[in-house]
């Protein structure tokens, strides 16, 4: 029989406590408590648009169940950035006509940001398909986004060293 | 709600053979490692056993140890753990090369090695490499731990040696030895986030120009994971000739019994172990010479 319980859990730097059943997934948790940035697909792992970020690593919010979740840091896109502060990989992804209808797009770019934290930041077109491998796209044909992932790499690369730079001096 | 159940998180291993230790079925207390195949199936089937046990979070229970000449992966050890670890390419190349086309990123972020092994399915892709290695599991209970060769492990379609209150623990192998090399290849339909038609792996060992050792691994092509016995029995303590690798692979062709499903025929299945095992001993033995 499922159980419920109050958990605290840390949704892109702010603590709710949200009374969750032992048997809910985080998609369902976190789309209850209004977090629908987080896309519902296939519910089965295929499709990607669920992904969200625990402690920066990517995984599927509907395969997740909640009560696993811990005391890890959830980051959804909306953690990422938004219009009036958009991330590099969201700009990336606008300039280069990587989203269309834009379904798959917060996992996408949850999904590249876990690469760049866990894997490569400085991914070739290998790294990116297996990186993204797990995200589905309907209407892109994944090349504009493979381009706009390059892209924000490397953006990201040359603002972390212009950082330094300005450190140095 | 897709399923009804109850869920427990122990903070460590002792807790968890303790929470586990009542279970007389896995309809009564099932473990849950990442869940990725595990809620899948829940979802499906709409039913669950009454308690999962969760310890993919256990963090005793991860890690990949590298010590007195054996390999040690815990059991909540991820795919994604495999493919990070610098020292994977020399001491389980089949498996890295298995982690590497293994479902998508968030997967392999959370789907473990227990869970791949103990899903019991015959297209599980570590199993292979696993097997091809001479890996043995760790089971253990409050009863005690014993260790059993992968090989012993299954006894059927996604059935095994495993007692409802054991835990899955540890995987381990012999660091590979002397001159040596293993492979491992996927067959899909596709080559990302594809279930796999056929999975072969190959281990050979080789010393004075004879192969010393020779394990074949094949997937998806009987009720679990098998090893080709009597293709490996054709080139041990042999030269290793065109013509005996053309042999073994042929016997291995033999060796299997596919079925037809959605994914493909049992002849196309059959008929692409032999060519699999051709190439991945050749390409094996040539790495070695
Ligand atoms: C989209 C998608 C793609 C996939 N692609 C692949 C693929 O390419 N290759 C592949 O092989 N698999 C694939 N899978 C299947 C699945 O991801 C793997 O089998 C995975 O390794 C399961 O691990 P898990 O930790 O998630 O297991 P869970 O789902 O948590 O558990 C699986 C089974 O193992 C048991 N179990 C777990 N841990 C233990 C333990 N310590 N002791 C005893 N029993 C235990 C559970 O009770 C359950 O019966 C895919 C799944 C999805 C959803
Ligand atoms: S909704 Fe989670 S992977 Fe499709
Ligand atoms: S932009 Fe429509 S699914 Fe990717």
């Amino acid at each position: 029989m499922a159980n419920r319980k109050m958990l605290t859990l840390a949704v892109n730097d702010t603590v709710r406590n949200v009374d969750v059943a032992t048997n809910e997934t985080l998609l369902e948790t976190l789309r209850r408590v209004g977090a629908v940035e987080v896309k519902c697909g296939c519910e089965k792992g295929d499709c990607g648009a669920c992904a969200v970020l625990l402690d920066g690593m990517a995984v599927d919010s509907c395969l997740t169940l909640t009560h696993t979740v811990g005391a890890r840091a959830i980051t959804t896109i909306k953690g990422l950035g938004n219009a009036e502060a958009p991330h590099p990989i969201q700009t990336a992804f606008a300039e280069r006509g990587a989203a269309q209808c834009g379904y798959c797009t917060p996992g996408m770019i949850i999904a590249t940001q876990s690469m760049l934290n866990n894997d490569t930041d400085t991914p070739d077109e290998a790294d990116i398909r297996q990186a993204l491998s797990g995200n589905l796209c309907r209407c892109t044909g994944y090349t504009k986004i493979y381009d706009a992932v390059l892209e924000s790499a490397k953006v990201m690369r040359d603002t972390a060293a212009a950082g330094e730079m300005e450190s140095v001096k | 709600m897709y399923a009804d159940f109850d869920l427990l998180i122990p903070e460590g291993l002792n807790q968890a053979l303790g929470m586990i230790a009542k279970s007389k079925a896995d309809t009564d207390i099932a473990p849950l490692g990442g869940g990725t195949n595990l809620v899948v199936e829940m979802r499906a089937r709409g039913k669950a056993a009454a308690t999962l046990l969760s310890v993919g979070q256990i963090a005793d229970l991860r890690g990949i140890e590298i010590a007195d000449g054996r390999v040690t992966m815990g059991a909540a050890t991820t795919v994604s753990d495999i493919l990070r670890h610098p020292r994977m390419p020399d001491v389980g190349s089949a498996l890295f090369e298995s982690a590497g086309v293994f479902a998508g990123q968030m997967v392999r972020n959370t789907a473990t090695v227990a869970g791949n092994i103990c899903c019991g399915s015959p297209a599980a892709d570590l199993v292979p490499p696993l097997l091809a290695l001479g890996a043995s599991v760790t089971l253990q209970s409050q009863r005690g731990e014993r260790t059993v060769p992968l090989d012993k492990y299954f006894t059927g379609y996604k059935t095994s040696v495993r007692k409802p209150d054991e835990l899955l623990t540890a995987i381990s192998w012999p660091v590979p030895a002397g001159k040596s090399a293993s492979r491992f290849y996927k067959l899909g339909r596709r080559k990302g986030d594809a279930i796999t038609m056929v999975g072969v792996s190959v281990f050979i060992e080789m010393a004075g120009g004879v192969c010393t050792t020779v394990r074949i691994a094949l997937g998806a092509v009987g009720p679990c994971v098998m090893r080709a016995g009597k293709a490996e029995a054709v080139l041990l303590g042999k030269a290793p000739t065109a013509e005996l690798i053309e042999k073994a692979a042929s016997v291995a062709e033999g060796e299997c019994a596919p079925i037809d499903d959605i994914r493909a025929s049992g002849a196309y299945r059959k008929q692409q172990v032999q060519v699999l095992v051709r190439r991945l001993l050749n390409q094996t033995i040539e790495s070695l010479s």
